[in-house]
């Protein structure tokens, strides 16, 4: 069974080429568009990646971030956030509220997909 | 007429009264003798005799009676009387008197009324002459600060303004409309100008920059603090705090060893150079944080188009499309940063650099005090800090933030005990409130963080996210369910130690004035007197000492410290000192590390006296040198004359030799034993920079028995120098 990543983005010209990067590579691929979509297709999906961008509308990625990991049954959720501001604040701040990993905007599609790998362990 | 003849005169006058007396007495009973024989007599005739006998004996002893009274009670009362006035207006004197002892008695009381007036006058004159002097002093101080481009205020520790410049005036004054409020003055509070609690919390950082070192080299820090604060009419300002010492008024603080009387306040408008920053900053900022996102598109979709180049056509428009869209996005924020050069942005904060060790202790402090109405305060305790991380923050926004969340805790979740952490994390510094137990919900955390901070009577229009942002740092909460812990974490950016510490000011005795100001220096003439005929106290000394590899230099033994200090105006310049070690180029003999306790190793890697000299040579230009036997040292400096080219032609004091002038009797002279007699305590002896400064401040204490035998210029002391015996030996 292939792996299960939601992006969860408001900028679709983003979103258009990680999704399209991704299902290349055979994942299932989910998007959502605010922060609330996320954490409720979080919830529902159970994906095994989340790529959570920092800055959504309605909820942001350290909120969706925080609640998935009060989350137990989300525990196997692995998060990778995206930045588009990169201050190392805010990077110490996702590590320290439970993302697995970091990535800051631009960043290079391969890096991309290897970063999701290592986090799926694959 | 002597007193011992007035007694005998007076004891004769009382015989020949009595005599008289006893005369008339005898005359009466001869005559009532005859009258028994027949040659008679009227009993009325007798009577009129008697009577004219008593009369004139009572004339005549109430003669005397009134004069007496006259001479000696009533002259002495008359007496006490214009004395008694003579002592409440200068300037009278007691009258003639008949009798001579009252006569001497007024003399006398003349003389100490004119000895009273003479001395009064005397004071009167010194008091004009300090007052002048200190009008003068004023003056030029007046004349200074007027002419500054900043600020200063002074103020005592009340917050009560002792002095201000017209900057400060005109700065200060200005009211929220640009009208003037006239809010400082003399006597007035700054607190009416500034917010107290960012003044006492400059006050306390200051505190906590100012101790005293002790040890070796015992020196007191003093510190200094910075705020940067708005004023009414909304102008940025930076303060630079610094205290103002005093000996031993009465409204002080004693800091350590230190004793602070109030505060200098130098203010700079920073308005200007902050908008520009912030400008430059913002544009900065919006370039590289709105750019990433267009930017991580367009790279991405044209990864995509060039990686995968067998898309149908569909798919690849939909890139194109989000390239072409995503340009424009990046060329809209170009225009808008460029446009919002011109616009005025939210003013950036001045951050002050603080050991992170030291801000954890003010926070513990601030956290734990006792508010009104409350039993027990909340306690604070300290776990890990690193000791050795600076931060730049805004260290009174981040105090107040801090303490707002721990009593929040406390007022609404009973919190009793909070903790405090500070590690270094990377480049970052992680600051952590934590405590046990009682957890509140991620949203409950934000809206504390969000909401302006209220607390009691405090508070502050920002929030502590804005508090946070003003730091360039962040703040979340999180919670550990294994541990029971949960906190607030502050991440702030960590930063370089300042290279600007607190400065030292030198260990002077309390009460000392501070030397690095000195307005006698202006009564000085420069004209060049032939420094010969110059009076000693006029002089500057550069005081000096050595120690060498052995004490004969005709025999190869040579200099391996020079120390020296610099007397100007009669005091001894203790920071102004010249302290070095010279690699003699040679072995040295174990009696003489005996001595001053250099061991070879301290020298390796010292500079040659070739070099050394040189900078001595400029250190001692335009003085008198003055040593301990001067001679000695002053022969190893000839030594070197040929090699170094360097010639000390000053004039030469040796205190050895002015000890032998001042205390010919006194079998030593030794620089202990000459310091023991004029009472200067000895310490840190042997080593070249302390025997000058003790020899410095016997010198000092020779100058006026110098003067008090009539030696006042340079050329009458060397001219008593050379008359000593010792000055006969030679080196």
């Amino acid at each position: 069974m292939s792996k299960k990543i939601l992006i969860a983005d408001d900028e679709q010209n983003i979103v258009i080429s990680i999704e399209f990067l991704l299902r290349r590579e055979g994942f299932d691929v989910q998007v959502a568009g605010d922060g609330e979509e996320a954490l409720a297709k979080v919830r529902g999906e159970k994906p095994d990646l989340v790529l959570l961008d920092v800055m959504m509308p309605k909820m942001n990625g350290f909120d969706v971030c925080q609640a998935v990991r009060a989350d137990p049954d989300l525990s196997d959720t692995r998060i990778l956030m995206l930045t588009a501001k990169g201050r190392d604040t805010e990077v110490s701040k996702g590590l320290g509220l439970g993302a697995d990993g970091y990535m800051t905007k631009p960043f290079s599609t391969k890096e991309l997909l290897a970063e999701v790998r290592k986090l799926l362990g694959m | 007429m002597k007193p011992t003849r007035k007694l005998i005169v007076a004891l004769v006058f009382a015989g020949l009264f009595v005599l008289l007396v006893v005369g008339a007495t005898a005359a009466l009973m001869l005559a009532s003798e005859a009258e028994a024989h027949g040659a008679a007599r009227t009993p009325e005739e007798r009577i009129v005799s008697l009577l004219v006998l008593a009369m004139a004996a009572c004339a005549v002893a109430g003669w005397g009676v009134v004069r007496l009274h006259a001479l000696y009670v009533a002259a002495p009362l008359r007496m006490a009387e214009e004395l008694t006035a003579a002592v409440a207006h200068s300037g009278l004197r007691l009258a003639a008197y008949d009798s001579r002892e009252l006569q001497a008695l007024g003399q006398a009381a003349n003389q100490l009324l004119a000895v009273r007036e003479a001395l009064q006058s005397d004071v009167a004159e010194r008091v004009r002459d300090a007052r002048a002097s200190l009008e003068e002093e004023r003056g030029r101080l007046a004349a200074l600060m007027a002419d500054l481009s900043q600020s200063v205020v002074v103020c005592n520790l009340d917050g009560r303004v002792l002095l201000y410049n017209q900057r400060a005036k005109q700065e200060l004054s200005a009211g929220a409309d640009g009208s003037n409020a006239d809010l400082l003055g003399l006597g007035r509070s700054i607190y009416t100008v500034f917010d107290r609690a960012l003044i006492e919390h400059a006050l306390e950082r200051l505190q906590q920059a100012s101790r005293e070192q002790t040890g070796a080299e015992s020196k007191k820090l003093i510190g200094s603090a910075q705020f940067v604060t708005a004023t009414r009419a909304g102008r940025l300002l930076r303060a630079h705090m610094s205290p103002v010492l005093g000996g031993d008024a009465a409204h002080s603080a004693q800091v350590g060893a230190l004793s602070v009387t109030g505060f200098v306040l130098v203010l700079d408008d920073v308005t200007g150079s902050n908008e520009r920053h912030a400008r430059r900053d913002a544009l900065i900022q919006s370039l590289i944080e709105g750019g990433r996102g267009p930017l991580g598109s367009i790279r991405a979709a044209a990864e995509m188009l060039s990686d995968f180049s067998d898309m149908p056509p569909q798919q690849r428009d939909r890139f194109l499309d989000a390239i072409r869209d995503e340009a424009k996005t990046l060329s809209a924020r170009f225009e808008n940063a460029a446009a919002a050069f011109s616009n005025d942005l939210r003013e950036r904060w001045l951050l002050e650099e603080i050991l992170g060790a030291e801000l954890v202790e003010v926070a513990a402090r601030r956290i734990g005090e006792r508010r009104a109405n409350e039993s027990r305060p909340l306690a604070v305790k300290t776990e890990t800090v690193d000791d050795d991380l600076w931060l730049r923050v805004d260290s009174f926004g981040l105090l107040q933030a801090l303490r707002y969340l721990a009593l929040r805790l406390q007022d609404e979740y009973e919190v009793r005990e909070v903790r405090l952490s500070l590690i270094r994390a990377g480049q970052l510094a992680q600051f952590d409130l934590s405590w046990l137990g009682t957890f509140m919900n991620n949203e409950t955390a934000m809206s504390w963080l969000q909401e302006p901070m209220i607390i009691g009577s405090e508070s502050s229009p920002l929030s502590v996210i804005e508090v946070m942002e003003r730091c360039n740092g962040d703040i979340w909460f999180q919670r550990e369910r294994v541990s029971h812990r949960a906190f607030f974490r502050t991440i702030l950016p960590a930063c370089e130690a300042p290279t600007d510490l607190p400065r030292a000011i030198v260990a002077a005795d309390e009460g000392d004035r501070p030397e690095f100001y000195d307005f006698d220096l202006f009564l000085w003439s420069s004209s060049g007197h032939e420094l010969d005929d110059r009076p000693l106290a006029e002089l500057s000394y550069t005081i000096f000492d050595t120690e060498t590899t052995g004490l004969q230099p005709s025999e190869g033994d040579e200099i391996i410290q020079i120390g020296a200090t610099r007397i100007v105006n009669r005091r001894l310049l203790k920071h102004e000192c010249f302290d070095q070690l010279i690699d003699p180029r040679r072995e040295l003999s174990r009696e003489s590390i005996g001595i001053h306790g250099i061991t070879p190793e301290l020298l390796v890697g010292q500079p040659a006296i070739d070099s050394v000299l040189p900078a001595f040579h400029a250190f001692c230009a335009d003085t008198v040198l003055v040593g301990h036997n001067a001679a000695f040292d002053m022969r190893f400096l000839q030594l070197k004359e040929k090699q170094t080219g360097i010639r000390f032609e000053q004039p030469v004091l040796d205190t050895l030799l002015l000890s032998a002038v001042l205390h010919p009797n006194q079998s030593s002279h030794r620089l202990e034993a000459i310091a023991e007699r004029l009472g200067v305590s000895v310490f840190g002896r042997h080593t070249a920079l302390g025997d000058a400064m003790v020899t410095g401040e016997v010198f000092l204490k020779m100058l006026p028995l110098l003067a008090e035998k009539g030696i006042t210029t340079l050329r009458q002391a060397r001219e008593a120098s050379q008359r000593t015996y010792h000055a006969r030996l030679k080196y």
